[in-house]
């Protein structure tokens, strides 16, 4: 029979303190080792230089051609290679272009009903002078649609990236925008005064001649916030700022996207092509003919305009 | 007509190779800048005015613009005769 053990009794057992060790609640060596506080490894000055020097010297005989073979060998393969890659790429590319069928061949794949419905019956369903425009602003209206999208996508993505929202960080990352120029330079000045109007004028011409003539929305809205950023370069952001800063451009671009979604949904709403169209196409030829490509092609410059200028003002400040 | 095409073409090639080529890379912006010039005249002799104003805005215009800002962003402008003057005291000292 065994008998009960007291507390003392057990707390003497190799057992206890198999236990006691193996918890971790006791540290076996405390006060049955003698501690000695170590010395603290101390290497000379000299000895230390000495070592870091033959690391310098293996670290560059490591990378040095003419004792490393590796490297050297690497080196032939790269020289080797590359021009070798390069003409295998475009011997690829030129035996591809070998095989496409000859310009104006009647028989190619490019001239197939598609085409020929765009061409014969596209003034008259679209009521659109240039016909580019005409496919792709009423055909195609709904691929622009995802195009203006996009645009829209990417500048937000610039401005996640690189909008700097605080006005003291801005100062302090010294993105003032005229931080490293001349204050006025007079030749930008007088020229952008030249520029800037004859600029503006001709792309908002061609944005709204874009069912007329060549251009169009897209080239339109380049040419305008092209115009923008050479006035910005020369007068500054405060002049700038004064008739476009970031409310304005906020509304003007997010307006210009929903309009566009929203005269879109109309124009499938009430029977896009080859249904009963309830816009007044017009007489082709004069301004307010074809529909609804007239707005369309300025919501589309609008939008590029903001895109490009935002673009611009988001790289050289972090602010629009 | 069919001469200044081929020019243009020979143009195109020779500021294509010579991007890559550039030491410095201002001038190659400034390169990339001629070559889209250069295209957006291809385009109108091959009938599409569209294609070549907007080549012109935004190839000649825009993405230099953009380049430009991100050299200066990076620093890589860095101006010619201020650096030869650096040099220059480096030597002296």
């Amino acid at each position: 029979m065994s008998r009960k053990r007291s507390e003392k009794e057990y707390q003497k057992t190799a057992e206890f303190h198999f236990r006691r060790w193996l918890e971790g609640s006791k540290d076996p060596f405390l006060d049955t080792v003698e501690l000695k506080p170590q010395k603290k490894f101390a290497e000379e000055d000299a000895v230390t230089k000495k070592r870091q020097q033959e690391l310098n010297e293996l670290r560059l005989a490591l990378y040095d051609k003419n004792k490393n073979r590796v490297v050297k060998g690497f080196e032939v393969l790269y020289k080797i290679c590359s021009p070798l890659f390069c003409i295998l790429i475009i011997g690829a590319l030129l035996i591809a272009v070998s095989f496409l069928p000859p310009e104006g061949n009647a028989s190619n794949p490019v001239n197939n009903e598609v085409e020929a419905r765009y061409l014969e019956a596209g003034l008259q369903e679209t009521g659109a002078v240039n016909s580019v425009a005409g496919m792709i602003l009423n055909y195609r209206a709904f691929d622009t649609f995802g195009e203006t999208n996009v645009l829209y996508i990417a500048t937000c993505c610039v401005m996640i990236l690189l909008l700097v929202e605080d006005d003291k960080i801005r100062n302090k990352l010294q993105l003032n925008d005229r931080e490293f120029e001349p204050r006025n330079d007079v030749i930008l000045q007088k020229v952008a005064m030249l520029l800037v109007p004859i600029v503006f004028m001709f792309g908002i011409y061609v944005m709204l001649n874009g069912h007329l003539g060549p251009g169009g929305g897209f080239a339109g809205g380049a040419m305008v916030g092209a115009g923008l950023i050479l006035y910005v370069s020369a007068y500054g952001t405060k002049k700038t700022q004064r008739f476009f800063n970031e409310k304005i451009y906020t509304v003007i671009k997010v307006t210009a996207l929903c309009l566009y979604g929203l005269l879109m949904v109309y124009f499938y709403y009430t029977g896009a092509n080859g249904l009963d169209n309830h816009i007044p196409l017009g007489i082709p030829g004069n301004i307010l003919s074809s529909g609804l490509i007239l707005p369309i092609n300025v919501l589309v410059g609008t939008e590029v305009a903001c895109t490009m200028y935002a673009f611009y003002a988001l790289f050289r400040r972090g602010d629009v | 007509m069919r001469l200044f095409t081929y020019i243009l073409m020979g143009f195109l090639i020779v500021c294509a190779v010579s991007v890559s080529f550039s030491k410095n890379l201002l001038n190659s912006i400034l390169i990339y800048m001629s070559y889209s010039l250069v295209m957006s005249l291809i385009w109108i002799i091959l009938e599409s005015p569209d294609l070549a104003i907007t080549e012109a805005a935004v190839g000649a215009g825009v993405t230099t613009v953009l380049f430009f800002v991100t050299l200066k962003k990076i620093q890589a402008m860095v101006n010619s005769d201020k650096k030869e003057d650096e040099d220059d005291e480096q030597k002296e000292k």
